[in-house]
């Protein structure tokens, strides 16, 4: 089935600073089909977590459209956003900051579930909360204890078991397993690999490190200062990375292996410049190796350069 | 010639309170050579920055100390020495480089005063002219342009505020130099920059570098030997190649392999390590990673296992002690 579930069609969000209108996220086009998974990455401020908490309503877009299985949620009403929020999920990047420490984790789990009056027998909600435990993987002795006598691994779970209390159909994981250790890390992304298969969940993955978006992903997005740069299948983006901020980005990561100690890597000069008032065309242009005059001037497509690989860049395509 | 510049003998660090005792350093030998950079690897909780903080004498006072084994810089023994001994080395002999670029610099004075002020400190005999004139040479060394020495640390970003406070680091040219995670809070484009910038500057300067990190990858790129920390304890020791084409490994170091969602090969599944890290207040008997280890046995539920040796690599597990033919 290839009805996308989500999707954004030219998506905006601008913050009025002092300094002038901040292009967050400018002008981003991306479809999610049911039960896959889009891998978002991009360094910071690039506008990664913006787009995610847009989608969601959870910032209210300055123009563009949210298509939820073809409906706009945009226009949707208080009520009407309610309703659809039941099916629409986030999960956090710090579950250190994202959980009341003042409630314990049966009382976190069933937060949404008593928001939203999915149940409201104390007893159907007891056996709710226990039964998303048990797929979280948190031991049931730790119904009463509190955020701060949990470690991140166990945290996060709870995260997760917050996030799955509704049943959601799409969930936005923003930087799910950044702050946690290797091996925990490791442990959360099986879960919620296998949390998909089981309940054929759909994901938008929002992180920076590589190596996990190309293990959970089956489409990525490149950002760049709030435009998406280029979008492709998880396999061909990193077999074959046509944009030179892509290929920067794949060269940066340092591998855990000494067969490529010496490889030369291909750095890129200076840093991500400011996304206040950007000049037209491509943002990326000072820090890359292949500019040209075509590259300023008019603002960049996305171009179809194979089916399914879109990349924004007067080089390439040619 | 003896060229070691530090070595931990049978180092223990505890922290205490009046309701509990943390066990957070357990008896670690390391030896650190001139111009080496050694890698100490391990999750939160291993005790890595414990060490470290044991060496620069900035342990909590009161709560922390060590309780047993010795540190000697050099030729001192600086295991117990004096808050003032310990200032004279301070950002001379050794120095150190935090997490944090963002909370490590002082946001009211300006990034040359702040590189000035370790000048001021341990080089007195350095005239204003001169100390000027080293600040200068500093921010060009880490790739800064020096009229940016009278802005203060907000107008700069993450990575240039790194390289801001290795400047600092660097400024007396210290023989060794800690470095705590000093990619981690920043972007991979940073990281390899400011990655890059270090390597070189280990082969202009010979600075030896401790390395503290959880990335695998990172030790791979700029190491040359890496210590495996597991509960206070190092597990397994070797030269890079040992611990990255070694065949014989720690269960505990193929575990973290394990875990790193590879950029080569496509898996499935990832072989994650169950479990947690122990308490570090209440510690398991015999091996310290028995609970979580798929191959233990009685043996390991008991007995504290013996060092294996092999060509210096060195692993901490009784799969070697009872049969060496054994492989993970």
């Amino acid at each position: 089935m290839d009805r996308p579930l989500i999707q954004t069609v030219d998506l905006i969000k601008y913050f009025n600073t002092p300094g002038g209108m901040l292009h967050a996220v400018d002008g981003i086009n991306i479809s999610i089909n049911k039960g896959e998974t889009l891998g978002v990455v991009g360094e910071s401020g690039c506008g990664k977590s913006t787009l995610g908490r847009t989608i969601l309503r959870l910032i209210e877009p300055t123009s563009g459209q949210v298509l939820y299985d073809g409906e706009d949620i945009c226009r949707l009403n208080d009520k009407q956003m309610m309703e659809m929020r039941k099916k629409m999920q986030i999960i956090f990047q710090d579950p250190y900051a994202s959980l009341n420490p003042r409630l314990t984790v049966g009382e976190l789990i069933a937060e949404p579930i008593r928001v939203n009056k999915l149940l409201t027998n104390k007893k159907e909600i007891d056996a709710r909360i226990f039964q998303l435990m048990e797929i979280v993987g948190i031991d049931e002795r730790f119904v009463n204890s509190y955020p701060h006598e949990l470690d991140g691994g166990r945290r996060q779970r709870i995260g997760i078991a917050r996030a799955l209390a509704l049943n959601p159909e799409f969930i936005v994981c923003d930087e799910p397993v950044s702050s946690l250790d290797v091996s925990i890390q490791a442990q959360i992304l099986n879960l919620m690999m296998d949390l998909q298969d089981e309940m054929g969940l759909t994901y938008m993955f929002i992180t920076h490190d590589l190596s996990v978006v190309k293990h959970i992903s089956n489409k990525i997005a490149v950002l760049y200062l709030g435009q998406c740069v280029e979008y492709a299948d998880s396999e061909e983006l990193f077999k074959n990375p046509l944009h030179p901020y892509t290929r920067a980005l794949l060269s940066a990561i340092p591998i855990p292996s000494i067969k490529k100690r010496d490889k030369k890597r291909q750095l890129i000069r200076g840093e991500i410049t400011s996304p206040i008032e950007p000049k037209p065309g491509c943002r990326f242009m000072s820090r890359c190796d292949f500019s040209c005059e075509k590259c300023s001037g008019e603002n960049l497509q996305l171009k179809e350069v194979s089916p399914g690989h879109l990349v924004a860049c007067v080089q390439v395509g040619q | 010639m003896d060229d070691r510049i530090l070595s931990i003998k049978n180092l223990h660090v505890k922290y205490e309170n009046d309701e509990m005792t943390v066990y957070a350093v357990n008896g670690i030998d390391l030896e650190v050579r001139r111009g080496e950079t050694v890698g100490l690897v391990g999750e939160t909780g291993a005790g890595k920055t414990t060490t470290a903080f044991a060496v620069m004498g900035l342990l909590p006072k009161k709560i922390g100390s060590i309780s047993e084994g010795e540190i000697i810089l050099g030729d001192i023994d600086i295991t117990h020495a004096t808050e003032a001994d310990m200032r004279l080395l301070r950002g001379n002999k050794i120095s150190m480089i935090f997490q944090d670029p963002m909370t490590s610099l002082n946001p009211l004075i300006t990034v040359g005063d702040q590189i000035g002020e370790v000048l001021e400190l341990h080089r007195k005999e350095m005239d204003k002219e001169e100390r000027e004139k080293r600040v200068d040479a500093l921010l060009e060394l880490v790739g800064l342009p020096a009229e940016r020495k009278t802005e203060y640390p907000h107008q700069f970003s993450g990575g240039m505020k790194q390289r801001i406070v290795i400047a600092m680091a660097l400024a007396c040219e210290p023989e060794l130099l800690i470095a705590d995670e000093p990619t981690t809070a920043l972007d991979v484009t940073i990281q390899a920059q400011v990655l890059d910038m270090m390597t070189g500057l280990k082969a202009k300067l010979g600075t030896a570098i401790i390395l503290i990190t959880h990335d695998l990858g990172v030790v791979a790129e700029t190491c040359d030997k890496v210590a495996i920390m597991y509960a206070g304890e190092i597990i397994e020791f070797g030269s890079l190649e040992d611990i990255f084409a070694g065949e014989k490994h720690h269960p505990y170091t193929v575990g973290l392999f394990g875990s790193i969602p590879s950029m080569e090969e496509n898996v499935q599944r990832l072989k994650p390590i169950n479990g947690l890290m122990p308490d570090p207040c209440n510690l398991p008997s015999g091996c310290k990673f028995h609970a979580r280890c798929p191959r233990a046995t009685e043996k390991c539920r008991t007995c504290i296992p013996e060092k294996f040796e092999e060509q210096g690599h060195i692993i901490y597990c009784h799969l070697f002690n009872e049969n060496t033919e054994k492989e993970v």
